[in-house]
């Protein structure tokens, strides 16, 4: 896999530059019903920075992740992604913020009525200009930077898990994103897929400077794409830090969960 | 054990009451750029061309039926040559457009239901509106047109099956031609039989898409509820067309007094 190739540098947005955070959560707090899932929830995410949201189930990360890029609107507190209040947005505005950002989904949510390379087309066709040819062009470099060339025909159904996931981050890396966010990128898969997957990562946050916001209760995977951690505990932040200041933590909290199973 | 039918109607009430917001919200969009012009065809497609086997079958089918029955009473009073003419007025008022709706809303709603209902649960709704797609233009908007568009068209298809199936049954029966089965058919209905009928199957179009773009849009727990949200979109449009026809019949008798001679 060459995750190089599944972005474009010279695309990257002009407000990385100034040094505003990518995506800053201010005092977010969200219920479904009796339920509260966010607490006063604050952190900013620097750009082009690999920031991940750890916590136990249930714990809020995805509903969090959701708030990012408008899914999900928060009861109380403020969401941005650079600039714009996404949390205000509707419309074409927040069609205009969401296009800077890719999602992939925990089960990559593939549209399964068209096939794979559709899939990824479909961004490019609703959101440029480009010819047909064109957009099939580049839609193949996305499956080939994510080593899935020979699925281009297949329909969703017919890949594996992994292949799935894959299939997702190459249609999340469509508009050639400056922020991806991605649901446990490695749930559900082999070992060896979810490293394969975390490289690819890397290679987007190292290589094309995209900002990465995980969603994650996979230690390894955690520490491997994180510059900063952050810990969620019943919708509250409870911790946040570079991997070494997590391991310094006296929180009982953060060393149950870092020394966990999944640490190994 | 009186609360709980009390319960069902308020809740059965809230559901329409629901619907009928979610399809105000279909019909003013419906009209507000962007239009999304290739799902649109596509739904016309899906939703309208395929389900006119289905549509041709069923109404040659009852075509043949309402002859049988119609030949069998008329004979009596030696009236069978207002065979054509009488199963081309049953069919063109009123049967043609209620089978046909109900038939659709079998093949359309469940469709429906079932296809938003999985993508609700699957989160590819989120996925679209994640990809900076308004969801509920793509996925409803473009349905409720296709289908307020095909039903007129089908059951046009449904009124001219019915009247081929009545030939077969009438030429069977007697030796009758076609030239002439079909200008006796034609003898008694003009326009105003034909047009006010026909509209209204575009409310039964808006009826079904609403309701099954609806209650997939609000599927929830995972597969079992794509399964209730595509059961429920077939037994709630189906009684909203009932309903809403005697209020559309009633309506068309007001404004074209002549539809009921």
């Amino acid at each position: 896999m060459t995750p190089q190739a599944a972005t474009a540098p010279e695309t990257r947005a002009a407000g990385q530059a100034h040094g505003e955070p990518a995506v800053r959560l201010d005092r977010v707090s969200k219920a479904f019903g009796e339920r509260r899932v966010l607490e006063d929830v604050s952190f900013d995410v620097p750009a082009g920075c690999g920031f991940v949201i750890l916590g136990r189930s249930g714990t809020g990360k995805s509903v969090t992740l959701r708030h990012i890029i408008g899914l999900v609107r928060p009861d109380k507190g403020k969401v941005f992604v650079e600039a714009d209040e996404i949390s205000m947005l509707e419309g074409k505005e927040l069609a205009r913020v969401r296009r800077k950002m890719g999602f992939l989904f925990q089960n990559a949510a593939l549209f399964d009525s068209i096939s794979v390379g559709e899939n990824v087309a479909f961004p490019m066709r609703r959101h440029t200009d480009l010819g047909d040819a064109e957009i099939r062009e580049k839609a193949r470099a996305k499956l080939t930077a994510v080593g899935l060339e020979k699925e281009f025909d297949k329909m969703p159904g017919d890949l594996s898990g992994g292949m799935r996931k894959r299939a997702g981050l190459a249609r999340a890396l469509a508009l050639d994103p400056t922020i991806l966010l991605i649901d446990e990128p490695s749930a559900g898969l082999d070992p060896i897929t979810a490293d394969e997957i975390d490289q690819l990562l890397l290679g987007l946050k190292e290589q094309g400077g995209v900002t990465l916001i995980v969603v994650t209760h996979n230690i390894p995977s955690a520490r491997r794409l994180g510059d900063q951690l952050l810990m969620l505990h019943e919708g509250r932040v409870v911790a946040r830090g570079s991997p070494e200041e997590m391991d310094k933590d006296d929180n009982e909290i953060v060393q149950a969960f870092l020394s966990s199973r999944h640490a190994g | 054990m009186l609360d709980r039918p009390g319960s069902a109607v308020a809740s059965l009430l809230a559901t329409v009451g629901e619907v009928s917001m979610f399809g105000g919200k279909a019909a003013r969009q419906a009209f507000v750029p962007p239009f999304e012009f290739k799902e649109t065809v596509r739904q016309l497609y899906e939703l309208g061309v395929r389900s006119a086997p289905l549509i041709a079958v069923s109404g040659m089918a009852v075509g043949v039926v309402l002859s049988m029955h119609t030949r069998a009473s008329l004979e009596r009073f030696g009236a069978e040559s207002m065979i054509p003419s009488g199963l081309a007025i049953a069919l063109v008022r009123e049967t043609g457009p209620l089978t046909a709706a109900l038939l659709l809303s079998g093949r359309i709603g469940a469709g429906i239901g079932a296809e938003i209902g999985a993508m609700r649960v699957t989160e590819q709704i989120d996925a679209l509106e994640a990809s900076a797609v308004d969801a509920f233009r793509y996925l409803v908007v473009t349905r409720v047109i296709a289908c307020v568009i095909a039903l007129p068209i089908l059951t046009t298809v449904m009124n001219f099956a019915g009247m081929l199936g009545g030939y077969f049954a009438e030429t069977a029966a007697t030796g009758m031609s076609l030239s002439l089965y079909f200008r006796q058919a034609f003898s008694l209905i003009d326009m105003s039989d034909y047009i006010p009928a026909t509209v209204k199957t575009m409310v039964f179009g808006f009826i079904i898409a609403t309701t099954s773009s609806y209650l997939g849009f609000t599927t929830s727990s995972g597969t079992e509820g794509v399964g209730r949200a595509s059961t429920r979109s077939v037994v709630m449009s189906s009684i909203l067309i009932i309903v809403s026809n005697v209020i559309l019949v009633r309506l068309i008798f007001f404004f074209y007094p002549q539809a009921g001679g």
